[in-house]
């Protein structure tokens, strides 16, 4: 972590902090984060009131397509991007790619995105986000599984989901389930908490945070599946703090409008009268995948621990 | 006649997208009550506006459709006290240095430069010397912060950060380049919830008035 600012002038000041990190996420709050492959796509997104851009060779649809090993992008093509818009712009590194990791940090990307959509490159451990300065997100599929990631870094949470399958179920069952873990852990008593931590495989001071603060310590957005203005209002209903939106936009028919729609449909999340109007003449969403016709191993929520 | 300390003005908090239930919470905290404004009709009664940090093209986009940016530009224009942080700041900016056209809302005669310290690697936080709110000084977190890069005769420069300034205020109008939001520093609410009250400005209560309702 250095103290010095190289920006466009020399600054005092502390960079890579947790509030900083952490201050980051606090900002796209409310916003929808989408996947793009290029500049063009980046700056429709931008256009359509997109709060942040996630830069991927290939969105998740197409890595489920097509196979092979999915790794982080080519920096040529990260750069790109980085030159078309003014909105941060994420990437997404491999689960324990720390070298990844680092080359996107290189690149000064806004946030790393260490990703279950990409091929797992540690089976073992994630990528120790303490190291950073740029700050990381990460998917969770329960509430220990956020802590976990929490006490390795993560300045940011995500639900999982599906990704690729334009099927929201995956998204709502993970948000859910954090947060019932939440309303679980801040209804127990301290020594319960201990029991709890144990179980869910999660440090003990982070499992008393919640307790305390009935929330997480850092904004829980939700990503996997989402394909529509209703679903990303349907997630910001059950508690998500704004939208990933992967494959839904750009596999649609009608990408700038489709993301207009539910970036309107992620501020107006509670206005159903808004989110009719703007769901209007979208035309073809994304194709879906039922969650059932996927095998075990075609499953990318269970990459990770 | 009422103690003005004792006065709780409605302040709208503007709710398309960022950090607003901080900027709620820090007002809260001075004894304001709290508003989202996510449509036009939310401006009804409000004596004054925060606009908060998030993604200054998200606002004008969304706000850009519903109206709400001129009926907010409107409101600004005819006295209304108003509180920019980061994006709120760029939103309340005159014109922006590096180029691209954005709507904005205008309001304070000063050109900003977006992302002036960097890309989020070179976001920092630092102590902010603001004597207009005493000492110590604010810890002033900086997060893809712009700066001010012009600022008109009628502009006070309240801080200054690495020989760029970072806060102003024009009357009842302040922007910051940090974001006092994000800490439980409330002095910088408190002089703008102060200024609400001296201007004023204070209306009737509405019968729905509730503290940080929803």
């Amino acid at each position: 972590m250095s103290d010095d600012v190289a920006g466009n002038g020399a600054q005092e000041g502390a960079t890579g902090t947790e509030a900083v990190k952490a201050g980051l996420a606090r900002m796209l709050k409310g916003g929808v984060i989408m996947d793009v492959v290029n500049a063009e796509q980046a700056k429709i997104a931008e256009d359509a009131g997109a709060c942040a851009v996630m830069a991927l060779e290939r969105i998740p649809a197409e890595i489920r397509r097509t196979g092979g090993v999915a790794r982080m992008s080519d920096p040529e093509m990260i750069l790109g991007i980085q030159e078309a818009v003014t909105i941060p712009v994420m990437a997404k590194c491999r689960i324990g790619h720390h070298v990844e990791a680092q080359v996107l940090q290189a690149l000064e990307i806004d946030y790393i995105d260490e990703s279950e959509v990409l091929t797992p490159a540690d089976e073992a451990s994630h990528v120790d986000k303490r190291a950073f300065t740029v700050p990381f997100v990460c998917g969770a599929t329960d509430l220990g599984e956020a802590l976990r990631r929490i006490a390795e870094g993560a300045a940011m949470i995500r639900t999982k989901g599906e990704a690729g399958t334009g099927n929201v179920v995956e998204a709502v069952r993970h948000m859910k389930t954090i947060t019932q873990g939440i309303r679980r852990v801040s209804s127990a008593t301290p020594d319960e908490r201990f029991a709890i931590a144990k179980e869910m495989a999660a440090p003990l001071d982070l499992v008393e945070w919640v307790g305390h603060h009935a929330r997480l310590p850092v904004v829980n957005f939700s990503a996997g599946g989402i394909a529509t203005p209703a679903d990303a209002a349907l997630m910001m209903h059950l508690g998500a703090e704004g939208v990933f939106v992967g494959s839904g936009i750009f596999l649609s028919e009608d990408p700038p409008a489709r993301a207009r729609a539910i970036v309107e449909a992620t501020t107006h999340w509670n206005d159903p009268a808004v989110i009719a109007r703007v769901s209007r003449g979208l035309r073809e969403a994304m194709p879906g995948i039922e969650i059932g016709a996927l095998g075990a191993a075609d499953l990318l929520q269970t990459r990770g621990w | 006649m009422t103690a003005a300390g004792a006065i709780r003005p409605r302040i709208g908090v503007l709710a398309v997208q960022g950090a607003v239930g901080e900027h709620e919470a820090a007002l809260a905290d001075v004894g304001a009550r709290t508003t989202r404004v996510r449509v036009p009709d939310d401006l009804d009664g409000l004596d004054g506006l925060v606009i908060p940090g998030g993604e200054s093209t998200t606002f004008g986009v969304v706000a850009g459709q519903s109206g709400l940016l001129n009926a907010v530009r409107t409101r600004v224009d005819e006295g209304m006290p108003v509180l920019g942080t980061c994006a709120g700041m760029i939103m309340l900016a005159g014109g922006i240095a590096d180029g691209g056209p954005q709507p904005l809302i205008g309001g304070m005669d000063i050109v900003v430069r977006r992302n002036a310290f960097g890309r989020q690697v070179h976001s920092f936080e630092a102590d902010v010397a603001i004597p207009v709110v005493g000492d110590p000084p604010m810890r002033g977190i900086f997060i893809r912060a712009p700066w001010i890069e012009e600022a008109g005769p009628s502009v006070e420069i309240l801080a200054v950060h690495g020989g760029h300034p970072v806060a102003a205020r024009d009357a009842t109008r302040i922007v910051a380049a940090f974001h006092p939001e994000l800490t439980d520093d409330r002095r910088l609410h408190r002089l703008f919830v102060d200024g609400v009250r001296t201007k004023g400005a204070v209306t009737q209560p509405r019968e729905d008035s509730v503290v940080g309702a929803q």
